[in-house]
């Protein structure tokens, strides 16, 4: 049968919790892992990676890491390109420093210097909540981009201020620097993307995940029933920053190439993240990934068709673009506040009962 | 009494004048965060666009020129007439009253109920598309805006402090007549709340939306009203900022100088408002005399989120905020 249970029997406690408990659903998301991994990067050019596919997957991480922190934890935050700013600078400083280990640990490693900053801004909200909390990310994402702009020692004292990624490679094959190939930058970020979805995935299921939950829906009632808000939103913040960090490490040295802070990190990209998130669904993985190729895919639509089909000149069609972007955000609220991944959740539970619905 | 001294009272002076400045912005949202309970993330948004109206209608520029423009092929510019200052302010003012009117029609209506953070949600994407609208109806140029409100630094001041001192204070004419302004606002603000009938139902439906519904105050009017409000406090705010420094796109920037007033202030008190623009606007402009040199400058982009966090973390409601009670 078509998207049913029916005949689809569990035996084990490990079955009854997996992620896609219908057949169909399990067996196109191993098709979608296999047509990413073994029929994208033949087909892709450098257009492809460059307009859709690496700020695709980049931004997916920093929608997860975020989701983390406002969708399952419940602590707004708009910091995040703050925070994705030290994911970059950290990735940076440790390129220049240690030239000779592998650029796969200076990335998880900047993750985890993010997360120490993130935990160490994250301690605000132990006594602030709601939007007062939401104005005190700002600090961070103020404080940090000054501190990355005024401190020679993170740019290493070069002239422009500005960073930019030397040559590196990962099995013999350029991943960063000005001479890489379309696929293997691509293959690079969607092994941390896949990997960051996993952990994420996991996470938010298990122990953790329902104690951030728990803040989330009432932290005074959680505190009673035995979660210590300190080591939940601290942990939410360190593993929402950890992600956040691997996007902007991702986001510099393979997507740009080279930065300027202020602009590359500055407070948009901390809206841009959060309304990937609230438009793919508070607290919802699935959401991640729509926000992020939605908020990806529709500049780049907007300008084929204004700029590039009807011809208008390009400051109209970037001041059309802000008109359409406010009110696709205003509308998306307005009819659906719980984001694409509740409408997708209902068109499966159509599906399900499809064609008899009583 | 030792220059440095002097330069210190100097820049005191000066930090209080871009204190009303920034309280004027934290009004608005204070005013609906009060009524509705919207964190109105637009207000700077606001203050760009009804400033930049304001130069369009002075200038007698057509709205939407450039589009009509691109769409249609034509030619046209401008009406060819110039108005006044007065009736382009009161033109303006016809304008956000609709603006308002068409966000409680058109967005807040549907969003009644929702939760706080869809609801400032809501207002972000508001502020683009106001962004948008406002470039598109007028253009993204930089413009000067002259109301005929005085500039440049102040003689008087100057002179008196320069005779009795031996150093002459600098202050802007323009900020003198900003605080007076802002003065006279507030006021007005405070007599019409305290004793119109309009603006007791706008009390009531600060204190308590069901029970201000119940003894009959319409919801909608209040909301429209408050809207317009806080529209009038962004078009003078608008005045303001693009008197001394341009209408321009940074000009909705000062939204983000007023969200750590309103954190020190409370977001729910007028007198927080003022007060915490004041303790911001010197606190910045001193710590950028005294530190700044060491620290590598430009440390006002941050030094109030700064000290709003510090400070928050000992009064997590603000200075005059409603205490925060929770109930399981």
């Amino acid at each position: 049968m078509l998207y049913r249970e029916a005949g689809d029997f569990k035996t084990t406690y490990a079955e009854d919790g997996q992620t896609f408990p219908i057949r169909l659903d399990r067996l196109g998301y191993y098709a979608i892992l296999a047509v990413a991994v073994l029929v994208v990067p033949f087909v892709i050019n450098d257009y492809w990676v460059n307009a859709v596919f690496l700020p695709f997957l980049i931004y997916a991480i920093a929608a997860i890491g975020l989701n983390i922190l406002v969708g399952y934890c419940g602590q707004l935050s708009l910091g995040t390109g703050g925070f994705m700013a030290v994911g970059a600078y950290a990735c940076y400083k440790l390129m220049t420093s240690f030239p000779e280990v592998n650029i796969l640990f200076h990335i998880i490693l900047s993750g985890g210097v993010t997360a120490v900053v993130g935990v160490l801004f994250g301690l605000p909200s132990l006594r602030i909540k709601g939007f007062y909390l939401a104005v005190a990310t700002l600090a961070a994402q103020f404080f940090l981009v000054w501190l990355f702009n005024r401190v020679p020692w993170f740019y290493n004292y070069s002239a422009s201020g500005q960073i930019s990624a030397p040559e590196r490679t990962l099995l013999g094959v350029n991943i960063t620097g000005p001479s890489t190939s379309a696929w293997a930058t691509y293959l690079f970020c969607l092994f941390f993307l896949i990997a960051s979805a996993w952990i994420a995935r996991n996470l938010t299921r298990g122990a953790v995940g329902r104690r951030w939950m728990a803040i989330r829906d009432m932290d005074i009632a959680a505190e009673i029933i035995g979660v210590n808000p300190l080591r939940a939103k601290l942990s939410a913040f360190a593993v929402s920053s950890f992600f956040v960090g691997i996007s902007g490490a991702l986001f510099f040295s393979v997507y740009l190439g080279a930065v300027e802070v202020g602009e590359a990190f500055g407070i948009n990209k901390s809206f841009l993240v959060l309304f990937m998130v609230i438009i793919g669904g508070l607290g919802s993985i699935f959401g991640s990934f729509a926000g992020a190729a939605f908020l990806v895919l529709l500049p780049v639509l907007l300008k084929n068709v204004l700029a590039g089909g009807l011809g208008w000149p390009t400051d109209v069609v970037a001041h059309l673009e802000l008109i359409i972007v406010g009110g696709l955000i205003v509308g998306f609220l307005i009819l659906e506040p719980h984001g694409l991944a509740q409408l997708w959740r209902v068109t499966k539970e159509k599906l399900r009962l499809w064609p008899f619905p009583h | 009494m030792p220059d440095q001294v002097l330069f210190a009272i100097e820049v005191t002076l000066n930090g209080l004048m871009a204190g009303v400045l920034y309280a004027l912005v934290a009004l608005g949202f204070v005013l609906i965060f009060k009524a509705s309970g919207v964190f109105n993330y637009a207000q700077g948004v606001m203050a760009l666009f009804a400033a930049l109206t304001l130069v369009g209608i002075m200038e007698g520029q057509v709205p939407f020129g450039h589009l009509i423009n691109v769409m249609f092929g034509t030619e046209i510019h401008g009406f060819g007439w110039e108005v006044p200052a007065l009736a382009a302010i009161f033109l303006t003012m016809v304008v956000m009253v609709f603006f308002a009117w068409a966000v409680n029609r058109v967005v807040l209506r549907h969003l009644v109920n929702q939760a706080p953070i869809i609801l400032f949600m809501a207002t972000i994407g508001l502020a683009y598309f106001l962004e948008g609208v406002g470039d598109l109806m007028w253009g993204s140029d930089i413009r000067t805006l002259d109301v005929g409100l005085p500039q440049g630094i102040n003689e008087w001041i100057d002179g008196v402090t320069y005779r009795a001192l031996g150093y002459g204070f600098f202050i802007d004419n323009l900020d003198l007549v900003a605080t007076v302004i802002a003065a006279l606002l507030v006021t007005g603000l405070v007599l019409f709340s305290q004793y119109t009938k309009q603006g007791r139902a706008l009390r009531a439906v600060a204190d308590d939306h069901q029970a201000a519904l119940s003894v009959g105050i319409s919801l909608n009017f209040i909301w429209v009203l408050v809207w317009s409000i806080a529209g009038f406090v962004a078009l003078v705010a608008g005045i303001m900022w693009g008197a001394k420094s341009g209408v321009q796109f940074s000009l909705s920037l000062i939204a983000l100088k007023a969200l750590p007033v309103l954190m020190l202030g409370g977001f729910t008190s007028i007198p927080g408002a003022i007060i915490g623009g004041l303790i911001i606007g010197v606190g910045e402009k001193l710590f950028e005399f005294l530190a700044g040199p060491a620290l590598g400058g430009a440390t006002e982009n941050w030094f109030a989120y700064v000290l709003a966090l510090l400070f928050l973390v000992f009064r997590p409601q603000g200075l005059f905020g409603e205490k925060i009670i929770e109930r399981v």
